[in-house]
């Protein structure tokens, strides 16, 4: 069973789509989505439709901190932009689009893997799990063998050590990594829609629960389109240039 | 307390012939399936009490490396799994001989150490090539099949440069085998191919001479003392050792990896071809480097330690052997044409090899009775051209190897000899559009078709014909 795991899409249809399309010729069977389906991006309602319709044949979503902040509240751990983004997607909602969101959980299990947004070890607080120090937090406060977040958008791999302790392996985009047994495993799975590494194209991983092995990938999409919508939609225009620039 | 198995007992579906081997790490029976069949390896890691966590991130490396690698030159993994008693991993048996059991014999002739140790130079390349570092290489981990063919054996301390490396991130201290740890192994650095090219020229110093060139240290300072010291030059213990043996061993034994071979298979071409071997000071010192140097090299350590490498295939790719096929009678401007492609694919790579070869047809004038004379004659005559080909390139000689093939079938020749020493990239001329190349056909196609790797085809500025309708100028 080859599942794809895709974060932070962030309202970018175009950066979804490509994702999925990559995926799907990958042979993924399933998806599991963590968090943050909108907030940045000109195309909340086309992604949250595309994501409800694979929900409904048996997807896996849990809830970002952009999707709570879409159904209320101040925002005001936000930045600016983020805020103004929010603010305009509160507008986009229709209300299935908020009941979604709003029956989304924290965590959520499948077949033993555990998908939450941030930290596991306290869900809703959105915790970046920024070092080995916090990713340790994260791991102990779950038994699952693997556990795959989002939030920092960025690709990362950390594990247990033998001898206590968390280290992390810098992934590399399209390398398969045993996930050996005698371990348990984090695997922050980068952003589709608002890559900050650098490199415009979109990231996911795709899990061989088969093979016990992960890949994470890179896919490249048509970020100017998808930045001329958000200039389009009146959105703040650094939210454009980022994704051409990729952080 | 760990449970032996007992002969004729099944665990996880195989059935247990006899114990083959008791290590520090890891128990290992012959085994084969419960149905029958041939016989297997089944590797137990000793996970009982007061047994060392070394045992148990070895064997996972192991396993996690064994799954990853493929080839004749490492044991196909048959099965792995846990049972309720521990993890389990089942591998190929190899039964021809070890290694170590030719270093009973040693010392052994320089011809027969080196035609020796090139099947496992060949190995290493192939390892190194699927991005693994062995990290212990030693004559115990290595076997042989029955058609010559080396196997690398032991992969607990390996390293796979893309993948987590379980083994060293798990300890302090240097990891390795005393005798054979390269000094930046020694340091802790875990990411650079040519520490395993240290551990071949230690075997290769053993062989020839019957001993250790840094003995069996056990103490870190002992381990340490490799860093800036080198070993008595094989000749000093045996005067009738040939320079080309010396010169192939105490480079692969530098202390700087840089200055050791680039690859593997650049060692394994020098094995091949002993004549061919470039002689310099360190295949003619009788006596160790001087205080000076050593004081140099030691200066040089407490100020710039060495730097981790990339991973290994990108290691590789900055030290291709490039294969220049010419065809001496060809013209000058076809073989300025191809020097310029040379040029321009070691440029930058100076690690590079360049071998030059042409293909000799014996022709009916050899088969008269002064034939072989003539043929001779005529081979060195390519073989002079081939020098003088090469000669604008300014490489070292080092770096440039000349062979002469025989034989009618030139593009056969040319991606046979490709395949066998391990060529990563051929430049090849474009015949004309002569009568001769309608009816003999292509040579260059023929090689691009066959040849294991990357193949170049230089067609000169006057022989590009202009495309069909265009007015020539």
């Amino acid at each position: 069973m080859r599942i794809a795991l895709l974060s932070d899409i962030h309202s970018n249809l175009e950066a979804l789509q490509a994702c999925l399309a990559h995926a799907r010729r990958q042979g993924a069977e399933r998806f599991g989505f963590l968090g943050d389906l909108v907030g940045y991006g000109a195309d909340p309602c086309a992604c949250l439709d595309l994501v409800i319709d694979l929900v409904d044949r048996g997807a896996a979503a849990v809830m970002g901190n952009h999707d709570e902040a879409a159904l209320g509240g101040l925002c005001a751990e936000m930045n600016i932009p983020a805020r103004d983004a929010i603010y305009w997607t509160r507008r986009q909602l229709a209300e299935r689009h908020r009941e979604f969101l709003a029956r989304l959980p924290l965590t959520a299990s499948v077949d033993g893997t555990l998908l939450v947004h941030a930290s596991a070890d306290a869900p809703a607080a959105w915790t970046y799990v920024s070092n080995e120090e916090r990713a340790q937090r994260s791991l102990q406060a779950t038994e699952a063998r693997l556990t795959c977040a989002g939030h920092v958008h960025a690709q990362h791999l950390y594990y247990t050590s033998p001898s206590g302790g968390v280290r992390e392996h810098p992934p590399e985009p399209g390398v398969p990594i045993p996930l050996t047994r005698q371990r348990r495993w984090l695997a922050l799975v980068g952003s589709v829609g608002q890559p900050r590494d650098g490199n415009p194209a979109a990231c996911y991983a795709l899990l061989d629960g088969a093979a016990d092995q992960i890949v994470f990938h890179r896919v490249p999409y048509d970020h100017f389109a998808a930045a001329r919508k958000v200039i389009a939609a009146g959105l703040p225009e650094r939210l454009a240039l980022r994704l051409a620039q990729g952080h | 307390m760990e449970r032996r198995l007992k002969p004729g007992e099944e665990h996880a579906g195989f059935r247990v012939l006899d114990l083959m081997h008791e290590g520090g790490m890891a128990l290992l029976y012959r085994v084969c399936r419960a149905e029958g069949g041939e016989p297997l390896v089944m590797k137990l890691p000793r996970l009982g009490f007061g047994d060392h966590p070394a045992c148990y991130v070895g064997f996972e490396t192991e396993t996690m490396l064994l799954a990853r690698l493929t080839g004749p030159h490492v044991p196909r993994l048959v099965a792995r799994g846990e049972t309720g008693e521990g993890p389990y991993l089942v591998i190929e048996l190899i039964d021809g001989p070890e290694l170590s059991d030719f270093f009973r014999r040693a010392p052994l002739p320089a011809y027969e150490a080196a035609r020796l140790m090139l099947p496992v130079a060949e190995a290493v390349h192939d390892l190194h090539r699927q991005d693994v570092i062995h990290f212990d290489l030693k004559p115990a981990n290595v076997r042989f099949r029955a058609d010559g063919t080396a196997v690398l054996l032991d992969f607990g301390l390996a390293r796979h440069g893309r993948l987590p490396d379980l083994a060293g991130e798990e300890f302090d201290r240097p990891l390795g085998t005393g005798a054979y740890i390269a000094p930046e192994q020694v340091l802790g650095l875990r990411s650079d191919p040519r520490s395993d090219l240290f551990a071949l020229g230690v075997m290769l110093y053993e062989l020839a001479t019957g001993v250790l060139p840094f003995g069996m240290p056990t103490t870190p300072s002992g381990f340490r003392r490799r860093l800036w010291t080198d070993p008595l030059p094989p000749r000093r213990r045996r005067p009738d050792l040939p320079e080309w043996y010396q010169q192939i061993t105490l480079r692969c034994l530098e202390t700087e990896a840089a200055n050791r071979y680039a690859t593997a298979a650049q060692l394994a071409y020098d094995l091949a071809h002993p004549e061919q071997v470039a002689i310099d000071e360190r295949g003619r010192r009788l006596e160790r480097i001087g205080l000076a140097a050593r004081l140099a090299r030691w200066l040089r350590l407490q100020r710039a330690p060495p730097r981790p490498a990339a991973a290994p295939s990108e290691h590789l790719a900055s030290a291709p052997h490039v294969l220049v096929a010419l065809d001496t009678g060809a013209g000058e401007a076809l073989g300025a044409a191809l020097r310029e492609a040379v040029a321009r694919i070691v440029q930058a790579r100076p690690d590079c090899l360049v071998t030059c070869i042409t293909v000799f047809e014996p022709s009916a004038l050899t088969q008269q009775e002064d034939g072989e004379e003539i043929a001779r004659g005529m081979m060195t005559e390519r073989f002079m051209a081939l020098r003088h080909w090469a000669r604008p390139l300014g490489l070292p000689d080092a770096r440039l190897r000349y062979h002469v093939l025989e034989g009618t079938d030139a593009a056969a020749r040319i991606a046979g000899y490709a395949a066998a020493r391990h060529v990563d990239h051929i430049v090849i001329g474009a015949r004309g559009s002569g009568s001769l190349r309608r009816f003999i056909g292509s040579v260059s196609a023929r090689v691009a078709a066959e040849a294991p790797c990357t193949v170049t085809v230089v067609r000169p500025e006057a022989h590009r014909e202009p495309p069909a309708g265009a007015t020539k100028p």
